[in-house]
């Protein structure tokens, strides 16, 4: 009968799906500029609950700005929109070691810092750590930063291991350990650069090193433990972390401080731990900037400002379990998370954190390509 | 009865553009537009005719050549992240670059030939078991009384109303340790440990069979629907007993929709890209993933276009000679 209907049906479903893979970001980027005088709209693309609930509106109330907020949940996503050019979006939140990279390509446009007052809340040793990536601090503020380290369900481990070395790497990359764990459950980051800066350390290597020699070693490493290692992933842990089905991963500071609340939220009973292991680790730092074709570059410095403001500060932190770089902010933090060894790593832990710069194009291939053997086993 | 439903749409289409020739043939400013057009050879079926050449042209062959163009150039740390193929020297001459390194990389590692072969292999096994499953069903719905049927076609589309990765997801709650399945077989007692089905080549097959099972059983439908059943009752009156019958008509009367049906699910699935990245395990290499690493990861666009083109040769040209082995067995080279 009614074929003309059945096709409408057919075509919707396409529309459907199409809206399902390529959403985000498009409305953001058809708001025309005013001549003359700004208007009031700010396109910011920031992580995904990386952010109080009530900070927009605050900002929004407090200026009259219009705010359309997206999200993204990888680093390279937001690249790949970036070196396209065009993304409509005003504020862009990258991690350090990508927007290094950027920087150099020419995404991002130099902050104005006479419109930022409240630049002088910032931490000087955080803006200090972080003009290794961004030379100068001409480009970026710091939002939050945090720490590569290992979470674990303390119950299952000590019942496996009682004196399982939680305060090292050995846990994971000492094959010896890591075969213990197997039917407990290994998860690891899906991030080469990160990873491999960690077994580097743990082998006595710089570990920003970018020697090919080094890598085959990271990766005969990598290799040995991989019978034992369940999952290879960058958010999927939390969740499984937080209901048992593993019981160590390599993870992201805040993002095991998630896990932790949702096993306590579950009521099960489970403790999950976050440590920072004594070899040391990764420390990463997720920037404000301003992409060089942004529309709204008055309104982006005004946002920007607003989230050094002390009080806004803390209040992110409180909300997202992250490290602030604003010095500021510090006294308003919760005792609970400022206290938080995981989040505010001692001084001493500290000096044992290492930047993770970016690689050139060649060793960033053959790196990869290690990575795809690793995962895929072969 | 379906056959005819297609023409009154193309009907209405080239009325459609008559009226507009008519209208225009009236009000433009000089009477013999009309006629110049007829001259020029733009008649209403001409325009028909350019619509879906137009669609091709559009999304099909400038993104086609925007990313060969792409294959052809050099990685730089810039927006975008490639090289330009031409430059211009001086005030006239044009330097045009090609660098076929890209291609020539995918030779040297066996990276590329390892994740098109899996490819291959998970698409084809997705390819069987669509079509194990949708062949009956849409055998049963071409068959079932007119009013049923509908309800029937309503329920193979039903799912396209929700997004396809929300469908998708779903099925990580049903099959992970403690998902829907595991807990149910866990309650009755079938089992004491939870089956590890998420993250495995099992949940991969499980996704793409159910995602791309109606673009099996539409084309299947359309095929089976059409079929002039008084050639069964012939068959029977010849002898033939049903299993025969549907051997020796039904199958053989099917295969272009067999055919349509396996490449509409065979062709995506070979890129398929979110459902092993969701469903799948690390171990899982498949070329859409290679690719998607090419583009994010490394940064290499250029490399990342050469492996799509590379798929695309190696994927369209054993099909487009297919399909003319096909049309010439199935007579249907009058065409030419």
């Amino acid at each position: 009968m009614n074929i003309g209907f059945r096709a409408g049906l057919v075509g919707s479903a396409v529309v459907l799906v199409l809206a399902g893979c390529g959403g985000g970001g498009d409305q953001a980027a058809q708001s025309p500029a005013a001549a003359g005088a700004e208007e009031k709209v700010l396109n910011v693309y920031n992580w995904s609950d990386y952010i109080a609930e009530d900070t927009i509106a605050n900002f929004t109330a407090k200026t009259g700005i219009k705010v359309n907020y997206d999200v993204f949940d990888s680093n390279e996503v937001l690249e790949t929109k970036l070196l396209a050019g065009n993304t409509g979006y005003d504020v862009v939140v990258p991690s350090a070691q990508f927007m290094e990279r950027q920087i150099k390509a020419g995404v991002f446009q130099k902050i104005d810092k006479s419109k930022l007052p409240n630049l002088a809340n910032m931490d000087p040793e955080i803006t200090q750590r972080v003009a290794l990536h961004d030379p100068g601090n001409e480009y970026s503020i710091n939002y939050f930063w945090g720490t590569d380290g290992i979470g674990y369900n303390e119950a299952k481990i000590k019942a496996i291991m009682p004196d399982a070395p939680v305060d090292s790497w050995r846990l994971i990359f000492d094959p010896a350990v890591a075969a213990k764990f197997k039917d407990c459950g290994i998860s690891i980051l899906d991030a080469p650069s990160d990873v491999r800066s960690i077994v580097l350390a743990i082998l006595g290597k710089d570990p920003n090193s970018q020697d090919a020699a080094d890598l085959a070693l990271v990766e005969e490493r990598l290799l040995a433990i991989r019978p034992f290692v369940r999952k290879i992933n960058s958010s999927q842990y939390i969740e499984d972390l937080a209901n048992g089905d593993i019981c160590i991963a390599v993870g992201y500071s805040g993002d095991v401080l998630q896990a932790r609340d949702r096993a306590v939220e579950a009521g099960q009973g489970t403790v999950i731990k976050y440590s920072i292991p004594k070899e040391g680790t990764v420390i990463w730092f997720d920037m404000l900037t301003i992409p060089s074709d942004a529309k709204h570059v008055g309104n982006a410095h005004l946002f920007i400002d607003y989230l050094m403001d002390p009080q806004v500060a803390a209040n992110n932190s409180n909300t997202v379990k992250y490290a602030n770089g604003n010095a500021a902010s510090f006294q308003f933090v919760s005792d609970v998370v400022k206290n938080d060894p995981s989040v505010y790593p001692t001084a001493e832990v500290k000096a044992k954190l290492f930047p993770e710069l970016a690689t050139n194009e060649e060793y960033t291939r053959l790196l990869t390509r290690a990575w795809t053997r690793f995962s895929t086993g072969q | 009865m379906t056959g005819r439903a297609e023409s009154p749409t193309s009907q209405r289409l080239s009325t459609g553009v008559q009226l507009i020739l008519r209208v225009l043939h009236h009000f433009a400013p000089h009477r013999w537009t009309h006629a110049r057009l007829l001259k020029w050879g733009v008649t209403g079926r001409t325009l028909v005719i350019a619509v879906p050449y137009l669609w091709l042209l559009l999304f099909f062959l400038v993104p086609f050549i925007i990313v060969l163009k792409i294959a052809f150039s050099e990685t730089q740390i810039a927006m975008p992240p490639y090289q330009p193929l031409v430059h211009w020297v001086g005030d006239k001459a044009v330097n045009l670059t090609l660098n076929f390194g890209n291609f020539l990389f995918l030779l040297e590692d066996n990276l590329y030939w390892k994740a098109f072969l899996n490819s291959l292999k998970v698409a084809g096994i997705s390819t069987f078991f669509c079509l194990l499953i949708g062949y009956p069903m849409a055998y049963a719905i071409a068959r079932a009384d007119s009013t049923k049927r509908n309800v029937l076609l309503m329920m193979v589309i039903l799912p396209f109303w929700t997004s396809f990765l929300l469908r998708v997801y779903a099925w990580i709650g049903i099959l992970k340790n403690n998902g829907l399945i595991n807990n149910f077989l866990l309650w009755t007692g079938v089992i004491d440990q939870p089956i590890v089905m998420l993250q495995t080549d099992f949940a991969i097959y499980v996704g793409i069979v159910y995602s791309y099972l109606p673009f099996m059983i539409l084309p299947l439908y359309s095929n089976l629907e059409k079929m002039d059943l008084t050639l069964l009752e012939a068959a029977q009156d010849l002898g033939c007993g049903p299993f025969k019958a549907f051997m020796k008509i039904t199958l053989p009367l099917s295969m272009p929709g067999i055919l349509a049906g396996s490449m509409l699910v065979f062709i995506p699935a070979v890129g398929e890209f979110v459902i092993p990245t969701l469903l799948g395990g690390p171990e899982s290499l498949m070329i859409g993933k290679v690719l998607w690493t090419e583009f994010f990861n490394n940064r290499d666009w250029p490399v990342a276009s050469a492996v799509a083109i590379a798929l695309l040769i190696f994927l369209v040209v054993p099909i487009v000679y297919f399909q003319r082995v096909q049309a010439r067995e199935t007579g249907g080279g009058v065409h030419r």
